[in-house]
């Protein structure tokens, strides 16, 4: 189920909008129209970086209407950072070649609600460019709340205060800005959602205020960013081929099967869908969970690994593929 | 509330206290209003100081004065009818803004049309706390003549505005807030089963 069609593209464009942010522009390599996507929506961008084989997410921005081009922006992870935003900061340029999933929206705008609060920190900003776009075209009300570290470091500030006006509303950090969040959703009309994307801290404190004002958990959504950590390396054995399989510390267990021809499925490789769910067998180190999808039952119980995130700490696993 | 394998078979887990909402907006008939007395007792007193209730039902005088007594201190409003009731609650909801938590308890008609006036204003029908009290009894719409029969009982029933003999299923629709009825004898016009009295 890892057979979703790839399509090759090239960068057709690359500006550095902030301080550590880079936008890239996608074109089909045959300058084919590309798919339509919904608002919120995410690609996986394939990187072959040495010997390394990741497929990183990352939210498309943008109209979701227009299929002459995608575009992407990417957070340089810092300098510890020896994944995928670092190759794609220093070794992806206008004329490279690159290969991309079919979008995915795990994040959609619901469309029945009669008013959208986003709450936006730092690159968690990219998701709403594209939300933004298409709640504009269907005149939905909304307004965007968006705390950066300073101008220098937020990426579009500029262009979204002229595009969408007072519904743009930036909180600087260096100017000892917060966002008021108590105060905004003290004041929203019946059947308005609130949607965040952000760093952990500010999507649990956001879900947690909005919980504690009396907000329904069908109003509230959420988006994290997240990669799979890394740790130490340690062995997959796969029950039904009998195969054994060496789990380097920078991979994830997905990454390790993809790199040795395993078919696993998945989807959106952040813990998030549920597709990647396998079952284990048996187990004779710690299970990290890292995802955002078992339920506390599942996790104690032990019989399931989300392998695009979870790993475990030393030891080996016997998973059921 | 009888099991189902339907899918769209709406189920009702019970009323609990959302204790963060900064108001209660609870819509029962009679019987439903002795859950909103067990519901007062699960929370403290400023739960029922937080909450409204719309009682849509006839009452008798002694009945509405044991209900003042059971539910204060919550402010209470009693409305003759379900359909009275529906009116009220939308125009409350017309000006209340998000922090308030929806509850319905009684039979399915009155859940049924709380959820269905509620998604006008944008609530989601799964973030509505619902209890079922009392009868069993059905609205059912006639997939044929698309008319509406209230407060069925039997299973199967005779439609209301066009008069065939009706096999009531556990089909659901929330926007319509009914039952479906299909013609039961369409095959063998007369050929029909007793009516049996399983929804009182
Ligand atoms: C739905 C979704 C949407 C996203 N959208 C965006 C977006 O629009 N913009 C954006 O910038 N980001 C986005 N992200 C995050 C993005 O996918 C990456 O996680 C992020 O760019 C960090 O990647 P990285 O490879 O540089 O980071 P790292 O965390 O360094 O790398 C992640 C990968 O590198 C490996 N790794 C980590 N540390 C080390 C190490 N010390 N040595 C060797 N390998 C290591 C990990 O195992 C993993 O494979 C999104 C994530 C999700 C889930
Ligand atoms: S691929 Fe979505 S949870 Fe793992």
């Amino acid at each position: 189920m890892s057979g979703f069609p790839l399509r090759r593209v090239r960068v057709a464009e690359v500006e550095q909008v902030a301080a550590r942010i880079k936008r890239f522009r996608f074109v089909d390599i045959d300058n084919a129209p590309l798919s339509q996507f919904s608002g919120g929506s995410h690609i996986s961008v394939v990187m072959h970086s040495g010997d390394r084989l990741m497929r990183n997410p990352y939210s498309l921005m943008g109209s979701p209407t227009d299929t002459s081009s995608y575009q992407i922006s990417v957070l340089h992870c810092g300098a510890d950072s020896r994944g995928g935003s670092k190759f794609m900061h220093e070794n992806v340029a206008v004329g490279s070649e690159l290969e991309i999933s079919q979008p995915l929206n795990l994040f959609p705008p619901v469309r029945l609600a009669k008013k959208h609060v986003l709450v936006a920190g730092g690159i968690g900003i990219t998701p709403f460019m594209s939300m933004m776009n298409e709640l504009d075209a269907l005149r939905s009300d909304f307004e965007l709340h968006y705390g950066v570290r300073s101008l220098e470091d937020g990426a579009y500030c500029k262009y979204l205060q002229s595009r969408y006006g007072s519904r743009v509303n930036v909180y600087r950090q260096d100017q000892g800005q917060m966002i008021p969040l108590d105060a905004i959703l003290g004041e929203q009309r019946l059947g308005t959602h609130m949607y965040v994307c952000g760093p952990k801290p500010m999507i649990d404190w956001a879900l947690q205020t909005a919980e504690l004002q009396g907000w329904p958990q069908e109003n509230l959504h959420s988006e994290q960013f997240s990669a799979p950590p890394p740790g130490k390396p340690f062995v997959v054995k796969l029950a039904k081929s009998g195969r054994e399989i060496a789990v380097k510390g920078h991979q994830s267990i997905l990454e390790a099967l993809e790199e040795h021809g395993v078919d696993a499925s998945f989807l959106c490789r952040g813990g998030a869908c549920g597709q990647c769910e396998t079952g284990v067998i048996a187990c004779d180190g710690y299970i990290d969970h890292n995802d955002h999808f078992l339920s506390e039952a599942e996790r104690v119980g032990g019989k399931k690994i989300m392998i695009c995130m979870s790993r475990i700490q030393t030891g080996s696993i016997t998973l059921d593929l | 509330m009888t099991i189902s394998t339907i899918k769209s078979r709406p189920i009702y887990p019970g009323l609990s206290p959302d204790l963060n909402a900064r108001s209660n907006i609870i819509v029962c008939d009679k019987a439903g209003a002795a859950a909103v007395t067990e519901l007062f007792s699960r929370a403290d007193a400023t739960f029922a100081k937080r909450s409204t209730v719309f009682i849509a039902d006839a009452l008798q005088e002694t009945e509405a004065a044991t209900a003042r007594k059971d539910l204060a201190p919550a402010t209470l409003e009693i409305l003759p009818s379900l359909s009275a009731g529906i009116v009220r609650l939308r125009e409350f909801l017309d000006n209340a803004p998000m922090g308030l938590r929806l509850y319905a308890a009684g039979t399915e008609p009155l859940i049924g049309s709380v959820v269905q006036a509620a998604a006008d204003y944008g609530i989601d029908h799964l973030s509505i706390r619902t209890e079922h009290r009392g009868s069993l009894m059905r609205r059912v719409q006639c997939v044929h003549c698309k008319g509406f029969t209230e407060n069925v009982t039997t299973n199967p029933v005779t439609c209301s505005h066009c008069g065939l003999t009706l096999f009531v299923r556990d089909h659901y629709s929330r926007r319509l807030a009914a039952f479906q009825g299909v013609c039961i004898d369409a095959e063998n016009p007369g050929d029909v089963p007793p009516m049996e009295a399983i929804y009182q």
